[in-house]
């Protein structure tokens, strides 16, 4: 395969950035699109020139690290999939794509396409947690959980705080990403103590980084690649008003 | 001689530490996005709830001059009720365009370089333009307080040569004669047309709205969003064709005045 690339070149986070054209030739539809990257940037390095920089871990669509916008779509056009598992073959011989990193206040971008996430780090430090003691083992059936609780408490645990969420929103929220933490939490008896505290610090450390607010366009839900649904969002939108009503704290 | 030693006396009973009243409690209702969008929602109800019985109202005209004359009047003779209920809504309005607003500019500054190759997924075009549909219907409700309420826009020529302002016309019974001033209203070309397009852009402002106010009320679910942006649709049309029948009755000669 033979693709033209417009990609998205950063020296540091003080450099304002442009698109620059590579062409990307004998790329094999088998490859991902980080390896068809691996391949680019092998050229340029023999050529002597810097190679593109791009965030990548596992490779296997666990990690949350690589993070590329590909033709407007976080993660590129694959529903449900990371950019580290998107296949070649999901493009056209000589299609022109257009890579660019998340875009975002929140996420300064620090070179090429690598952005800075530690903001979603911080809104996990505001609440993301349990405070127990962690003492001797429990008894596997000593707390009892309901299966359907675990059930939505796994699927909203499924992220892997990617950031394509606020990537892909309209407003740059990362709404879906806090919806998940704290569904994830608040459908355990162990988030229960928290809850309320839990969803206002998170919000006002959302808030705090400069994401947007979410306006339900759903955006974050197509480009998520663990599909986490907008019913989560829902659920902190009731958490967060019963913690407003509450008369506790 | 009362001691300078403070006493039991002075502590306030039931009170919280500093930085923990009602206010503090408040606040993030206020100013955070989660919060702010609430009250976007809750007042974007009430006025929805208002457009409606506005409408039922407005419908009152094609059961005859004597129905919705008499449905003026009792308004009118609300009185101070009246006022209050004016000043209320008028205090929701401007909840509602000052938070939206200020979210607006909150989240477009929440991305300051934009992307190069921008793609839409599944939010809709109604969503995406909630805040030029919102600022039409504000121009639009500006023009249509001066022209019914105020009657800053037309006069009427009932007898040739003799021009009235369109709010001193009177029915028989005296009463304010709101459906003549409904018809010669709608008879101008340039205002029926300009109440047409703003029930346009109201429609497309409610298709969103009204779905999209459950989700932020927390009050959606996937069981139930089908029925709810049904519901959305059903409130947007039924506001929308409701309002322009009106505006067409009175251009096809329905609605002709009795004078
Ligand atoms: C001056 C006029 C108005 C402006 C500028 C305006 C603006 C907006 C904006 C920008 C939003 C979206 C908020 C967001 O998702 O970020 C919104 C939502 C909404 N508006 Fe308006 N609007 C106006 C008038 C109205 C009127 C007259 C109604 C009712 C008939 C209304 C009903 C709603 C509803 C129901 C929502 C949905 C709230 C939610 O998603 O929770 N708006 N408005
Ligand atoms: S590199 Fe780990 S998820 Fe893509």
């Amino acid at each position: 395969m033979k693709l033209f690339l417009h990609v998205w070149r950063q020296k540091d986070r003080t450099d304002p950035g442009r698109m620059e054209t590579y062409n990307a030739e004998d790329i094999s539809p088998d490859m991902s699109f980080l390896e068809m990257l691996d391949e680019v940037n092998e050229k340029l390095i023999q050529e002597g020139n810097e190679p593109i920089a791009f965030d990548h871990d596992c490779r296997e669509g666990i990690c949350g690290t690589c993070s590329l916008v590909i033709n407007g779509m976080a993660h590129g056009p694959e529903r449900g999939t990371t950019v580290c598992q998107l296949h070649m073959r999901k493009f056209q011989d000589g299609e022109r794509i257009v890579i660019e990193p998340w875009r975002a206040k929140a996420f300064p971008v620090i070179r090429d396409l690598i952005v800075d996430r530690s903001s979603l780090d911080r809104i996990i430090q505001a609440g993301g947690f349990v405070s127990v003691n962690t003492g001797g083992a429990h008894d596997g059936n000593a707390l009892p959980v309901p299966k359907p609780n675990a059930e939505t408490a796994m699927d909203a645990a499924a992220c892997i705080g990617c950031g394509a969420c606020a990537a892909a929103c309209k407003n740059a929220s990362a709404m879906l990403f806090v919806a998940a933490k704290v569904s994830h939490l608040a459908h355990l008896p162990q988030g229960q103590p928290e809850r309320s505290q839990r969803v206002k610090k998170m919000v006002e450390q959302h808030d705090q980084e400069g994401f947007g607010h979410c306006s339900n366009q759903y955006e974050c839900e197509a480009a998520c690649p663990k599909e986490i649904s907008v019913k989560f969002i829902t659920q902190l939108n009731r958490d967060y008003l019963r913690a407003c009503v509450s008369a506790k704290d | 001689m009362p001691s300078s030693v403070p006493t039991k006396r002075q502590l306030t009973p039931n009170s919280l530490p500093p930085g923990k009243g009602l206010l503090a409690w408040t606040l993030p209702v206020f100013s955070t996005t989660v919060g702010s969008k609430l009250l976007v929602g809750v007042t974007g109800a009430a006025l929805t709830a208002f457009v409606i019985v506005h409408l039922i109202g407005n419908l009152k005209i094609f059961s005859g001059p004597d129905s919705i004359n008499s449905y003026a009047k009792f308004l009118k003779d609300l009185g101070p009720l009246l006022w209050i209920m004016r000043f209320g809504l008028l205090f929701l309005f401007v909840l509602h365009i000052v938070l939206a607003i200020r979210l607006k500019l909150r989240s477009r500054s929440a991305r300051p370089v934009p992307y190069v190759s921008e793609a839409t997924i599944q939010a809709s075009v109604a969503s995406r333009t909630m805040i030029v549909t919102g600022l039409a219907i504000l121009a639009y409700v500006v023009f249509h307080v001066a022209h019914f309420t105020l009657g800053w826009v037309q006069s009427v020529e009932i007898t040739p040569g003799i021009y009235t302002n369109m709010l001193d016309l009177r029915d028989v019974e005296g009463r304010a004669d709101v459906y003549t001033i409904m018809i010669y209203g709608f008879r101008n070309p340039l205002v029926s047309i300009l109440y047409l397009a703003a029930q346009g852009f109201l429609f497309v402002h409610l298709s969103h709205g009204v779905a999209s106010t459950f989700q932020t009320f927390g009050a959606n679910s996937p069981r139930w969003q089908p029925a709810i942006r049904a519901l959305g649709w059903a409130v947007a049309i039924f506001v929308c064709v409701g309002n322009s029948a009106i505006v067409l009755a009175v251009w096809t000669g329905y609605l002709k005045p009795l004078i």
